[in-house]
């Protein structure tokens, strides 16, 4: 009985695997790197992302590149009196001593000019630049288009 | 000593009161108009005509009678609009067989793209109680002055185009008052006895 549940567990978190996945650079720790799948390749997609910054100097991400994507950018989701728009972001501020989130109706990355579709359950990666610590590629988990985050046993979100 | 001090405070108590009678009335002498262009209109004069994704034409008068939850949005939009798309799913199935008797609608900003077969596409990833609506622009640009709703185009580096919108959720009584709208950024804990409030 016990193996079984540890069983589920596993096949249940199997998907999310890649999102919970941990890489780090200098001080900076990525993980929880995900995206949502496509329709077709004309829409552009999403990467969201967490960033700690466990150093004592402030950081930032100041770009993102990926295979997947042939115009790949910074955008923040802004709300202003009930509009919603997403301008350009030049850099992320990752001040020291602080998590960040690319997240749903936030920062995200957007994937624009896509090269594939995103499919559920398909991985890609995605290289971080920050203007200090330099940069480190995570790989990215696409999760279904109605998905609101991975689901990391230690999630911050 | 005890005395006194219940006077005073009766008596700040009633300038408190006046003057709020007489700030509340300067409120809505001041904001009427300005509150009547801001809120969208009741659902019965409301005056455009939109096909949902199923092909089939709808109208407001289709909706009265039963409460609605509608909102702006595009398909080719990838953070805003599934986002509340994702949300709307968890609400409806939170309030489960209850939400049978609400219509949900997503309308689209963006009709040169959003035909009904796209909006088919893009709404079966969500719960299949939502109904995508689009139109000829003008029937668009109706709906949205019903609703006192904005939205622009806005062109991409890329080269495409993107839409600015309107991002909040309207919720109407089943009789087709408008009851409240949901914000993008607002906590979700207090959506659904908003919505909760339009079905009973
Ligand atoms: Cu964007």
């Amino acid at each position: 009985m016990k193996h079984l549940i540890l069983t589920t567990a596993l096949v249940l978190s199997a998907p999310a695997a890649f999102a919970c996945e941990t890489v780090t650079v200098g001080d900076l720790t990525i993980q929880h790197a995900w995206s949502k799948a496509s329709i077709g390749v004309d829409r552009p997609a999403v990467f969201y992302v967490e960033i700690t910054n466990s150093g004592s100097s402030d950081d930032a991400l100041v770009g993102i590149s990926t295979p997947a994507a042939g115009m790949p950018m910074l955008h923040e989701t802004v709300v202003t009196d009930g509009i919603a728009s997403m301008p350009h972001a030049m850099s992320v501020p990752v001040p020291a001593g602080q998590t960040v989130q690319l997240a749903p109706g936030g920062y995200h990355g957007m994937l624009m000019g896509l090269t594939a579709a995103l499919k559920e359950g398909d991985r890609f990666p995605v290289t971080l630049t920050f203007e200090k610590a330099g940069a480190v590629t995570a790989n990215v988990d696409v999760l279904p288009l109605r998905s609101e985050g991975p689901d990391c046993a230690d999630a911050g979100q | 000593m005890r005395g006194r001090r219940a006077v005073i405070l009766g008596l700040g108590g009633a300038a408190g009161a006046v003057a709020f009678m007489l700030g509340l009335g300067a409120w809505r002498t001041r904001n009427r108009p300005a509150a009547n262009a801001v809120l969208p209109l009741p659902v019965s004069n409301m005056g455009w005509q939109l096909t949902d994704h199923r092909g089939q034409t709808v109208r407001p008068t289709d909706w009265l009678g039963r409460p609605v939850m509608a909102f702006f949005g595009f398909t080719w939009c990838p953070d805003v609009c599934p986002t509340t798309l994702s949300a709307i799913s968890g609400w409806l199935e939170e309030l489960g067989a209850e939400a049978d008797r609400l219509t949900v609608a997503l309308i689209s900003v963006d009709p040169e793209r959003d035909t009904p077969d796209v909006l088919a596409d893009y709404v079966g990833n969500f719960d299949p109680r939502i109904v995508g609506l689009t139109g000829p622009e003008a029937q668009v640009a109706r709906a949205a002055e019903d609703f006192r709703v904005t939205y622009r185009k806005v062109p991409r580096d890329d080269g495409d185009y993107t839409m600015d919108h309107t991002a909040g959720v309207f919720l109407f009584y089943a009789d087709g008052r408008f009851a409240s709208i949901i914000d993008f950024h607002e906590d979700r804990r207090f959506a659904l006895p908003r919505i909760r409030r339009t079905l009973n």
